[in-house]
């Protein structure tokens, strides 16, 4: 019995080993080149709707592998732009470069998607009439083309990553349900999976702990640390504790630009940042709001 | 990999509605087939025009397999698909008169079947794939969607109804004689039509059941519920939906096709906007992305139709309107949806 027992343990131990990532989430080769600096590079955008200023002279670098917090009060424009940076959105000024190579502003939502740009929604958006694993095998990395994906089949390695991204995200036990059953919390991690199948150079995370339980909130903050140094990763989020427990980085935008950026306790020190956001009574309304 | 590995792979009868519908649609086509060559005094003989007249439910069938394909797996509203059907038809019945007397010169192309039933493909093929570029790379989504498609049928309508077109009029296309040199009242025709309208709805059937249960199917139901998402997984939705939207307008023409030497006529009525919309009631009826559940509803809602337009013509159309009402209110799954709630309160109980 005990023999059984130090035997499964040895193999969670060898399975999470702390001094490696897990193989699946080492990205993919792909066609970025990030020789000659960061991997994303975004230099005076611009974009306004009806008037009004969403972004206004963006200036940010991420550089690869790492993990970067964006945070800002309602209508800084961090959603506005995440828009830009996947191709929803094009700016009306301005340069987005992905690596050295690709100009984001060239290229459509598929494009940049294939390129190694994932994005997770701030509303958790599963396909609600599909199963988890189906959802899974749907992000995973592979040819997209019409006729390919007719005739696409689920081959044993690419099952062997359904079951190891559902064993990460917790959701093992609910392989067969539709994603539409799902919990709140549980259909952000799966939304988070999904990113995993996709193998991204650079992730985007919009709010990925909102709704989530405190348990479940360190569980995500240890993922997002471990995928950062493979895969660059910036995360919006507007839970300070949260921030404060993963970042490196903290990037703080104000009315469409940037307002400082630092480490936290150099962010949370600047006394603009105070004005704007931290202080006062209103650190507690972002906290809990939205 | 070749397409019999998707048909394959796919295992089609592991899922019991296919294996029911199947089982069905194969012995009730026996069963016309059987009773038919029964001698006339007897009692239970279908005639030549009651066979017909379940041709034509069949080839009904097929055009709501081919709206349910894009309506309830992409959630594509098509309110056209009439269109791509008549085009069908009327690429069948241009065949049909070239057997005799073409009505313009360039139509005595058509008398060879092979050009013929190309045409009957990729007519609405064609007019699918420009009208489809065009609106899903602008992606024209929702009711802007399916107004556009009312407009197409409508102005198609139109220009079948002039003269100048070359193809009956208002008249459209009739008094045929022959189909592949046998005469379309000759002993046997109407049997052969029937027959070959059941193997089209079936093959129909399997394939569009093959491709709802690949991975294409699941990105289009991911489509149809987070278009967004889906997008930025990487897919192209305006490819996959364009894809699809083509398949199922060429199935539509089949439809078409098989409908005319059966019905004998095709005019522009069938380019009515009305006509498209009753073509979705029947999918609403039955229930959507079943595909079995297209089937259902237009052989049921075509039959009340024969059963009650002769019975009191007027109250038809009061009918059909109410029938749509009571399902969009209390059954929006149809009638497949129906069945399936009620067999798992039954199996919860049991």
């Amino acid at each position: 019995m005990s023999m059984m027992d130090s035997q499964r343990m040895q193999r969670l131990r060898e399975f999470a080993r702390p001094d490696r990532v897990f193989d699946f989430m080492a990205p993919a080769d792909s066609p970025v080149d990030v020789r000659h600096g960061p991997i994303l590079y975004l230099e005076d955008v611009s974009v306004s709707f009806d008037g009004f200023q969403a972004i206004d002279d963006l200036n940010l670098t991420i550089d690869d592998g790492e993990l970067r917090c964006i945070i800002g009060p309602n209508g800084a424009g961090k959603t506005t732009m995440m828009d830009i940076i996947t191709g929803k959105t094009r700016p009306d000024r301005g340069q987005a470069w992905f690596g050295s190579r690709h100009n984001l502003l060239q290229m459509d939502e598929p494009q940049i998607a294939n390129l190694g740009i994932g994005r997770k929604f701030q509303k958790p958006t599963v396909f609600e009439a599909l199963s988890v694993s189906a959802n899974l095998e749907l992000a995973m990395a592979g040819d997209r083309r019409v006729w390919k994906t007719l005739l696409a089949r689920l081959d044993h390695e690419g099952r062997e990553r359904i079951d190891e991204v559902m064993e990460i995200i917790g959701l093992s036990g609910e392989r067969d349900r539709l994603a539409g059953v799902l919990s709140h919390g549980q259909k952000q991690w799966l939304e988070i999976g999904m990113l995993l199948m996709q193998r991204p150079r650079l992730l985007l995370v919009d709010e990925p702990v909102a709704g989530m339980t405190e348990p479940e909130m360190h569980r995500t903050a240890d993922l997002m640390t471990r995928l950062a140094g493979q895969q660059s990763v910036v995360v919006v989020e507007h839970d300070m504790g949260f921030v404060r427990s993963i970042a490196r980085t903290v990037t703080v935008l104000h009315q469409g630009s940037v307002l400082a950026e630092g480490s936290m306790d150099e962010v949370a020190n600047d006394p603009r940042v105070i004005d704007v956001y931290l202080g006062g009574d209103e650190s507690s309304d972002v906290r809990e709001g939205t | 990999m070749s397409l019999a590995t998707v048909f394959k792979r796919n295992s089609l009868l592991d899922e019991r509605s296919t294996w029911i519908t199947s089982v069905v649609l194969i012995v009730g086509m026996l069963a016309v087939v059987v009773l038919h060559a029964l001698p006339p005094d007897h009692a239970w003989h279908l005639n030549d025009s009651v066979v017909s007249l379940l041709g034509k439910y069949l080839t009904y069938m097929l055009l709501a397999l081919a709206v349910d394909l894009i309506w309830g797996y992409l959630g594509i509203l098509s309110l056209g698909h009439g269109a791509f059907f008549a085009l069908g038809g009327y690429a069948m019945g241009l065949y049909l008169t070239a057997q005799q007397a073409p009505l313009a010169p360039w139509q005595a192309v058509m008398a060879h079947f092979p050009v013929a039933a190309l045409a009957v493909v990729l007519a609405p093929g064609l007019l699918a794939l420009v009208f489809g570029w065009l609106a899903f790379r602008s992606r024209v989504t929702g009711v802007y969607f399916s107004i556009i498609t009312q407009a197409l049928t409508f102005a198609l309508m139109l220009a079948f109804n002039r003269n100048e077109m070359g193809m009956g009029g208002s008249t459209g296309l009739t008094r045929f004689d022959e189909l592949l040199g046998f005469s379309l009242s000759s002993e046997g025709m109407t049997v052969a039509l029937f027959v070959a309208s059941g193997v089209a709805v079936l093959l129909a059937f399997w394939g569009c059941k093959a491709i709802t249960r690949s991975r294409l199917g699941r990105v289009c139901m991911a489509t149809r519920d987070a278009e967004a998402r889906v997008r930025f997984i990487g897919y192209r939705v305006e490819h996959v939906k364009l894809a699809v939207f083509v398949l199922s307008a060429m199935i539509a023409g089949i439809a078409g096709a098989l409908y005319v030497p059966q019905v004998g006529i095709i005019n522009p009525s069938t380019f009515a906007p009305l006509f498209s919309i009753e073509v979705v009631v029947w999918v609403a009826l039955g229930g959507r992305a079943t595909l079995y559940g297209a089937l259902l509803g237009a052989l049921v809602v075509n039959y009340l139709k024969t059963v009650l337009t002769g019975v009191m013509p007027d109250a038809w159309l009061f009918l059909l309107g109410g029938l749509f009402v009571v399902v969009t209110m209390f059954l929006p799954q149809g009638v497949a949806g129906l069945m399936a709630h009620l067999r798992r309160r039954r199996e919860v109980t049991a």
